[in-house]
């Protein structure tokens, strides 16, 4: 689902703690305390605990298996396809739908939502009714590798068009034709004025899609085809070794998983602070 | 940036092309296949006793999740804007944890606390399964759909301020005659916009369920795992038509959230 970052207005100081009609008190605070941990941070502190079940080698044995290897591998080789493509293609995408006038574009704009409307499943059958067994094209790629990648491709096409727009739209063309007027060519202007204010959008974009992909489960089950060392990836690894009841390694390849969407995360957000700044400093 | 006719038109191709192979014509295969022997056979698809029970099993978790999520979700809202401690920013990050974490780790976390073994595993010896049943599933789902709400009415909390709380507690007002006579009018669609996207994500959610769900057709089975498990029985005709009303039901989603938000932005 599509989440945009909300501005934070900062709240109002008035130095009270709790004392606002509005306010729900500690009461309130220790009731939203309690249910976020049940809910989100005692299962993951569970997870994290399990893992070292079997000690710190037990957790290192199971993430470096040969087995384990070769997931993160596909894992990781699929996601950082997928970022890539849709890199290029959500920047083209929400360049057209700016920058461009034809028919049926408000039909195109819908369109880039419904991806995170449907569920992960539904995305894998769409894909399979088409590139899979019994395709109406006689076009048939399922359980290959090209197959995992269009599947996160399909789930991550939003990403990159939605980071991308809101920037563009706000451009100001104007420097555009002066530098035009000065002399610069279609490239030159592109190069050097309109990508680099858009970079910092694309490439948060891509990051946050090649988080999603690395995490991917549901759009991938049925067209991915599970084969191990070339089309598994992380996620139905992880399931594999739960129903073979092998709970702490499946919990370490779950630790992996999760510091790695953690680190991607945490890396677009200081890339993202610093771009702001120095955008700040260049005004 | 003047750029010449050739070139826009190739842009626009490639684009379009681009969306065509990916989501277009998957989209019009699918639609095809389904109906391909007719709207009557689709309509026996989903009417099969398993299909039944999976539409009503995905919809009392629904019924189960939205009121929790709207209760916690306000409260958690609340606390975090009208109230002032030490350590909001962590808990803005946990709220947030939910949209990283893969929903297999979710459902291996789950398991590793409400699992027969895990750090709760002594509920089940007292006769309360958790996981491999209903609760776990809606544990589950709840953990996939906890930030839609928090987010949503978070920042309509800070847009109204506190003045008018305010003014109806100088008035006399109690907490709760605040709350439901001031601030809930004010958070309505921002609270509807959450409650939207909580009920199609929880429709959808596939891979934290199938963890903990036993999946047996008739008993255990949402309509996600119903359209994976009639795939994975060769019945592809069967999961096309699920996927197909799964499909309808985002689609309408999609245009009730178009219209909720000019609501939200003309408010």
């Amino acid at each position: 689902m599509a989440t945009e970052p909300k501005n934070r207005h900062p709240a109002p100081t008035t130095g009270r703690k709790f004392r606002g009609p509005g306010s729900v008190g500690p009461l309130g605070l220790g009731v939203a305390v309690l249910w976020l941990s049940v809910i989100v941070l005692l299962p993951l502190a569970a997870l994290t605990v399990t893992s070292f079940d079997a000690g710190l080698g037990g957790f290192w044995d199971a993430v470096t298996s040969p087995r384990a290897l070769a997931t993160f591998k596909v894992t990781l080789e699929v996601s950082a396809a997928a970022a890539v493509i849709n890199l290029v293609f959500g920047t083209l995408i929400a360049w057209v739908l700016v920058r461009d006038e034809f028919p049926g574009k408000r039909f195109v704009n819908a369109i880039i939502d419904l991806p995170f409307a449907l569920p992960t499943i539904v995305a894998s059958l769409v894909l399979l009714s088409l590139y899979g067994p019994g395709s109406p094209i006689g076009l048939v790629f399922n359980a290959t590798k090209p197959a995992v990648v269009v599947a996160l491709l399909f789930v991550t096409l939003p990403f990159v068009v939605r980071a991308v727009q809101p920037v563009l739209i706000e451009l100001d063309r104007e420097v555009e034709e002066a530098a035009a007027s000065l002399g610069a060519n279609n490239w030159t202007i592109f190069r050097s004025i309109v990508l680099p204010v858009l970079l910092p959008a694309i490439l948060s974009g891509a990051g946050l899609a090649f988080a999603r992909a690395i995490g991917e489960f549901g759009s991938v089950v049925l067209i991915g085809g599970n084969i191990p060392g070339e089309t598994q990836i992380a996620s139905q690894y992880i399931r594999e070794l739960i129903e073979y009841d092998q709970a702490t390694e499946a919990a370490a390849i779950s630790v992996v998983l999760l510091a790695l969407a953690f680190v991607v995360l945490f890396v677009l957000r200081i890339v993202g602070n610093r771009l702001a700044r120095r955008e700040e400093q260049i005004r | 940036m003047k750029i010449g006719l050739p070139v826009k038109l190739s842009l626009r191709a490639a684009a379009l092309l681009y969306l065509a192979v990916l989501v277009l014509f998957p989209l019009g295969a699918i639609l095809y296949r389904t109906f391909e022997n007719g709207f009557l056979e689709f309509w026996g698809l989903i009417t099969t006793p398993a299909a039944q029970s999976a539409l009503q099993l995905s919809l009392l978790i629904v019924a189960i999740v939205v009121p929790l999520n709207v209760v916690f979700g306000v409260i958690t809202a609340l606390a975090l804007v009208r109230g002032r401690f030490r350590g909001k920013g962590i808990v803005e990050a946990i709220v947030d944890l939910p949209f990283a974490v893969s929903p297999i780790v979710i459902g291996v976390a789950l398991i590793l606390l409400w699992g027969a073994n895990g750090w709760f595993g002594g509920l089940e010896s007292l006769g309360f399964t958790v996981i491999f049943a209903l609760p776990g599933m809606v544990i589950a789902t709840i953990f996939v759909t906890l930030p839609f709400v928090v987010r949503e009415v978070e920042p309509v909390l800070y847009e109204i301020g506190e003045e008018q709380e305010e003014a109806a507690s100088t008035l006399g007002a109690s907490s709760l005659q605040t709350f439901f006579r001031i601030t809930l009018p004010a958070i309505r669609w921002g609270l509807t916009y959450g409650i939207v996207l909580t009920v199609a994500r929880s429709l959808g959610e596939f891979g934290a369920v199938i963890m903990v769900s036993t999946n047996l057709p008739g008993i255990s089975q949402t309509l996600t795992l119903l359209v994976s498990s009639r795939y994975e029985d060769f019945n592809q005709q069967g999961a096309y038509a699920a996927s197909t009303l799964l499909m309808a039901i985002a689609v309408i989603v999609l245009l009730l959230m178009t219209a909720l938000d000019k609501k939200r932005t003309n408010q």
